[in-house]
């Protein structure tokens, strides 16, 4: 079986040796191929009787928005050991920060293009103004702390009526354009795919090279052994809040485009739910892994808003008695859980977990040059 | 995790357990004098419930240190068992004004909740955590959620994502006179019934052969496991009773609130989870003090016109407690941790 998978790499090895090289002119050629090839791809059956295109393009695109919000708080779990239970927080921060500068509720329009870099800015201040204090707790209790602020800013949120207009919260919200050029808008899907492809990529080739920086290997020490890696004279502190101000920056960064893509912020958007989906997906992609994690909130999005609710005309077309009278709709939330636990049970490090951790989980292998 | 811990803590404390006591009664006196007399029993009867939720998580997190984010929704789906039990097996519709009837309803109420629920916690166990025993951490935290995920929309499944009633057994009418306010004896129950329960299990935790394999494991897994004790029948032991007690939450919140629904889980359980750590996560009296301790906050909160903000104020409080004072109210074994 190897052999055969040998033999169909062999071809693309130089390729291969070159990205290897050039990650981030690889990362920049993959995305785009990618990005070219899913639209192609809905045209072509069973794909084009789901949805037409706009549709699928549409939902790509929130699939990559979730993809980054995990990359980010990949970056602070996966990459520096801190368990963040609150993620959502600074997504809400950065939709309301561009939510309160561009629309008619605040009277204020500002355009999108600073206000992403603001929304980033946004982040940062407030994952830092949160981490300060509570960084030198350690695992749980820094979850739990986490936890706690995810919650206070969407009550927050809602109760400040003043500032946000409460449970209704703000619409109307104002689309980028450029001006001249493009304007964004609801119905044409395709623009704000663009943008979202940009940014994916540039975030990705940001995390990645922050990855292989000094301060990466400082993230790894920290996570593999604080004690250690303190004795060894990192300012563990310090590293550690510069993962919270990155994680917390990136969700403000696609809180931003968020906001832009739906055109309103609410309380609810925000709650605990949307940490817990970003943490499934880091934990389902492959901690540490930020390809692996990409794809996997890309897949756990598109199977729990468009698998899930195909399912049924997926049964009547094979026609088996029993499983027509159900309904799948009622049960995709089950099912959504099942796949989660049944996912742990069965592989516990993720569909594509990083290389390290591939290593930790294998069984110690003894092979012809000894201990590997 | 329990008593044995308070004590090795405030031996390094010496006055820590002599002010405790004075503590909580000067805190208790200030709340009867600025809340009065009905907001002081509704808060103790909300803190009744939370402190009954909040030992389930406290349990789990001590032996095996998992904050079981599912226990929130066993705590759901006791309210629909008891539900379930009360209007469709006993056939009850409303108040029992029969004493002897009434006694037995509640008795048998309780028992088949409890014991209900304490399969399905144990069965969570055995299908959800115990394969991940020896897997990363995060492991098992996400077939937590799966788990709390399945539970919520199963019930939304069988009862309608609609608030459910229950009916309320012990009349509303039945008060007793407390210097010129009515005091239900609904509340009294409730609160009776829960502190008992919380007694008992200070007790099985302290006295018994399996309680104290219960405290051995939560300090030492495998130094335990050495001595000769059963660690998954432990654990599984652990979630038994932590299920149990959040079953025995479940019925008295429908006795209380007289409806249920199937989205309760997930506030509820964060704010008895947020009682466990105030308390000191791991350690049982530490859970039963911080869930009163909530409810008082909250109760208090509403009681001045910001009940919207009550929730804000647990969180923040949580936030600041944990910075000054990671080990909580009481301390826990895990403090060091921290």
């Amino acid at each position: 079986m190897s052999r055969i998978v040998d033999a169909v790499n062999a071809p693309f090895a130089p390729v291969r040796a070159y990205f290897r090289k050039h990650r981030s002119l690889g990362i920049f050629v993959g995305v785009v191929l990618l990005s070219v090839a899913l639209p192609l791809l809905t045209r072509v059956p069973p794909f084009d009787g789901i949805q037409s295109t706009n549709a699928w393009v549409n939902a790509f695109t929130t699939a990559a928005i979730y993809a980054m919000l995990a990359m980010g708080l990949n970056v602070v779990i996966g990459f520096a050991g801190l368990l963040d239970l609150g993620y959502a927080a600074f997504f809400a921060l950065g939709g309301y920060t561009y939510a309160l500068a561009a629309s008619p509720f605040s009277g204020i329009h500002l355009p999108f293009w600073p206000m992403l870099l603001a929304g980033g800015i946004v982040g940062a201040i407030f994952g830092v103004l949160l981490g300060a204090p509570t960084l030198r707790l350690r695992g749980d209790y820094l979850a739990i702390v986490t936890l706690g602020f995810g919650e206070i800013v969407p009550i927050t949120l809602m109760n400040a009526d003043k500032f946000t207009d409460g449970v209704n919260g703000i619409g109307g919200i104002d689309k980028p354009n450029i001006p001249g050029i493009l304007q964004f808008t609801l119905i044409n899907p395709w623009p704000m795919y663009g943008l979202v492809v940009v940014l994916f990529t540039l975030i990705m080739i940001m995390i990645y090279r922050l990855e292989d920086s000094r301060l990466g290997r400082t993230w790894d020490a920290i996570r593999e052994d604080e004690l250690a890696a303190e004795s060894s004279g990192v300012n563990t502190v310090i590293a550690k809040l510069q993962a919270f101000a990155v994680g917390a920056s990136i969700a403000g960064i696609v809180g931003v485009v968020n906001a832009a893509k739906i055109t309103i912020v609410t309380p609810d958007q925000f709650r605990f739910a949307v940490s817990i989906s970003a943490l499934a997906a880091v934990v389902l992609g492959g901690m540490g892994n930020t390809i692996g994690v990409a794809t996997g909130a890309f897949i756990i999005y598109l199977f729990q808003s468009i698998l899930l609710k195909q399912l049924n005309t997926l049964v009547e077309n094979f026609n088996i008695p029993i499983l027509n009278q159900i309904d799948f709709l009622e049960f995709q939330y089950v099912l959504y859980g099942i796949v989660l636990v049944l996912m742990m049970l069965k592989r516990p490090q993720g569909i594509f977990p990083a290389r390290r951790r591939m290593r930790e989980f294998a069984p110690l292998k003894i092979g012809k040059g000894g201990l590997k | 995790m329990a008593a044995a811990d308070v004590t090795s803590s405030s031996s390094s404390r010496p006055f820590a357990n002599a002010r405790l006591p004075f503590g909580i009664f000067a805190f208790l006196g200030l709340a009867l004098f600025v809340l009065g007399i009905d907001q002081f029993v509704n808060a103790l009867t909300l803190g009744a419930i939370y402190a009954l939720v909040a030992l389930g998580y406290t349990m789990v997190y001590g032996i095996i240190e998992l904050i079981n984010f599912a226990h929130g929704d066993v705590f759901m789906v006791g309210s629909f068992v008891a539900m379930f039990i009360s209007s469709s097996l006993l056939g009850n519709e409303g108040a029992i004004t029969n004493i002897p009837l009434l006694a037995g309803s509640v008795l048998v109420l309780f028992a088949l909740t409890i014991g209900v629920m304490a399969i399905v916690g144990a069965l969570i166990e055995r299908l959800a955590y115990r394969p991940l025993r020896r897997a990363p951490r995060l492991a098992p935290l996400i077939t937590a959620i799966g788990v709390s995920f399945i539970l919520q929309n199963v019930i939304q499944f069988f009862f309608g994502p609609t608030i459910v009633t229950v009916p309320q057994l012990v009349p509303i009418e039945w008060s007793i006179e407390v210097s010129g306010s009515r005091v239900p004896l609904l509340n009294i129950f409730v609160i009776a019934a829960s502190v008992a329960l919380m007694f008992a299990l200070q007790l099985f935790i302290s006295r018994t052969r399996t309680g104290r394999a219960m405290r051995t494991t939560s300090m030492d897994r495998d130094a335990s496991s050495l001595m000769g004790v059963d660690i998954n029948r432990t654990i599984m032991i652990t979630f038994l009773i932590g299920s149990g007690l959040a079953g025995a939450a479940g019925v008295v919140h429908g006795l209380y609130y007289g409806n249920t629904s199937f989205n309760l889980g997930f506030q509820s359980g964060l704010k008895a989870f947020t009682a466990a750590v105030l308390g000191g996560i791991g350690n049982t009296a530490g859970a039963a003090l911080g869930g009163f301790l909530i409810a008082f906050i909250e109760v208090g909160a509403s009681a001045f016109g910001y009940g919207r903000w009550g929730g804000a104020v647990v969180f923040s409080l949580l936030v600041i407690f944990l910075v000054f004072r990671p080990t909580g109210l009481l301390g826990s074994h895990s403090g060091d941790r921290a």
